[in-house]
């Protein structure tokens, strides 16, 4: 493990009962970047979660957090952790909330601070319980980054929140990263992913079916979308030898294509008058969808 | 560095000690906070607090006062049963209940994911039952002194509420073990099912009929109320009814210490093993 390698899951395995939940699953965080790990439901994210922060004991290969067993709590101390279900008390005030669990960590920032650096200072009185869920959220970070970790565990965090506070989470985000933290987050939302990520993991079935930054994840599906506005029908569009589909609405003409660049030749020497040309790699989400599918299959 | 700031030192150290008064401090949190929350959950802090004060008054003074016209002995022996009755509660519910609604809804979870110590969490909920336990024991005293006009001396109070206080851990105890196995929703109705014959075979407020006083020796809450009995010299309510002759009579100072402390530490290791499993 490197001084880059803040936690890494090297060939661990995972079973519950006849579920594999991991097999052989390679992983690591590095430092100074985000890190989202993607998949369908059951792909295996929240055990591998549960395996570095300690909360599982791998069945084979080893977890690991700085370098160290992911069970101590010294190792912890560095880590700030949002879960997806978790109920906190419901008695407890915000700032009671974030000054306890500031309590485990050597050298946290105050309740003051957390709360500013997670726009919850209006919340600081009210009671955990009396609180919306999207409100709810914005207190759980903010207990994440009190005790100033390297780390950050992000499950799911922007489930609930409306978009100002959604984009306002995405900049403190990427204010913590720029700041020398490292997060690992796992989200359904890909474009919270593309926005934000450094680097991509893709799980399916207990493993990394693949990995590298949002662009290099983009690249894996080869077809690009092509827009235009022209006279062109989809008849004839649709004969051409690398078109893979095309459709038309009132902003023109859209076609899928493997090799773009010779779609766009034969278009602008069908239609002298062609406009609006638009071409598109595939989205993370595209090739999440594609990846995800081949695994299935 | 500002006061949000998060930059951070080049050096990534591989553990991060705690200073020993920033632990101290942790504990000591966690404590504070865990005892507030019960403090201000009307569902448990109303009926924990309020009801050993009201039954007392109600049944310890005034019914069973007037019905043995004013005997002091019949007044001792019933108020240390309801200081009894009143510490049992707050261990076995707010374990059981507490416990086994953290441990479902993700809390306990959270709580072992962050770096709180790890001993914390039990000694935080200990701590909330014994405060429990001492203003239990406040409120019983301060009516016993002027509606139950009470003659102990203040030594012997403070050596019943010392007991009183510290055999409140039996029963958070029990009530561990139960919230390690039960669910959030089963965790009452499976703490009543031990705490209410427990309290009611304990003989704490009406003698059991002679030939099933041995049922008492199965209710940890005959051993407490019984090794207060010995403290204040005072008989149990078996001995006023039957006179010294029925099985319990028979039972000292040294066997009561012995059952409380091995059935705390037989229901606290089970309880704990579960635990470090759930774990």
């Amino acid at each position: 493990m490197t001084q880059d390698c803040l936690a890494e899951l090297s060939g661990v395995s995972k079973r519950f009962g006849k579920i594999v939940a991991l097999d052989g699953l390679d992983l690591q965080v590095r430092r100074e970047e985000l890190f989202a790990l993607l998949g369908p439901n059951g792909a295996g994210k929240t055990t591998a979660i549960s395996l570095l922060l300690g909360l599982q004991r791998p069945d084979a290969g080893a977890a690991s957090l700085f370098g160290q067993s992911p069970l101590f709590v010294e190792t912890r101390r560095q880590v700030g952790v949002m879960m997806q279900e978790a109920a906190l008390a419901p008695e407890l005030r915000v700032r009671e909330q974030i000054d306890l669990v500031s309590s485990y960590y050597p050298n946290p920032m105050t309740p003051v601070a957390a709360m500013e650096m997670t726009h919850t200072e209006a919340l600081a009185d009210r009671p955990y319980g009396k609180l919306s869920g999207g409100q709810k959220r914005q207190v759980q970070f903010a207990i994440a980054l009190c005790g100033r970790p390297k780390l950050l565990f992000l499950d799911e965090p922007t489930v609930g929140l409306d978009v100002q506070a959604r984009e306002m989470m995405w900049t403190t985000l990427r204010r913590l990263v720029n700041e020398g933290s490292s997060i690992v987050l796992t989200t359904h939302y890909l474009e919270e992913a593309e926005v934000l990520a450094d680097r991509v993991a893709v799980l399916a079935k207990g493993r990394t079916i693949a990995s590298g930054s949002v662009n290099e994840m983009r690249a894996l599906v080869v077809r690009k979308h092509i827009s235009c506005s022209t006279s062109l029908t989809i008849e004839q569009v649709r004969t051409w030898p690398d078109v893979e589909s095309a459709t038309r609405d009132h902003q023109g003409l859209h076609i899928t294509a493997a090799n773009a660049e010779s779609v766009v030749r034969e278009l602008l020497a069908a239609d002298e008058n062609l406009q609006d040309l638009e071409v598109r790699r595939a989205g993370l989400a595209e090739a999440f969808t594609e990846l995800t599918q081949e695994t299935a299959s | 560095m500002n006061a949000t700031s998060f930059a951070l030192s080049r050096e990534l150290p591989r553990t991060l000690a705690m200073p020993i008064g920033r632990l101290f401090r942790a504990y000591l949190t966690e404590a504070k906070y865990e005892s507030i929350r019960a403090l201000r959950a009307p569902a448990f802090a109303i009926p924990f607090l309020l009801l050993p004060i009201v039954i007392y008054v109600l049944i310890g003074v005034f019914l069973i006062g007037s019905m043995s016209n004013g005997n002091t002995k019949v007044a001792v022996t019933m108020f240390v049963n309801f200081a009894t009755f009143g510490v049992m509660g707050p261990g076995m519910f707010g374990f059981g209940m507490f416990v086994a609604t953290e441990r479902e809804q993700g809390l306990l979870t959270l709580k072992r994911a962050l770096p709180m110590p790890p001993t914390a969490y039990l000694l935080a909920k200990m701590l909330m039952t014994m405060l429990f336990a001492t203003i239990v024991m406040l409120t019983l005293i301060a009516a016993a002194l002027t509606v139950g006009h009470l003659r102990i001396t203040a030594g012997q109070f403070l050596l019943l509420a010392l007991i009183e206080i510290l055999g409140s851990l039996t029963f958070c105890s029990i009530g561990f073990f139960i919230g390690t196995r039960a669910s959030g929703k089963s965790a009452p109705a499976f703490v009543n099912l031990a705490y209410l014959p427990m309290m009611h075979l304990g003989g704490l407020f009406y003698p059991l009929p002679k030939s099933a006083q041995p049922i008492e020796f199965l209710s940890p809450a005959f051993y407490l109320s019984k090794l207060g009995l010995h403290i204040l010299q005072s008989p149990s309510l078996d001995e006023i009814s039957f006179g010294a002759t029925g099985p319990s009579s028979h039972v000292g100072v040294v066997v009561c210490v012995a059952v409380l402390a091995g059935v705390t530490l037989l229901f606290g290791w089970l309880a704990l093993r579960r635990f470090q499993r759930l774990a």
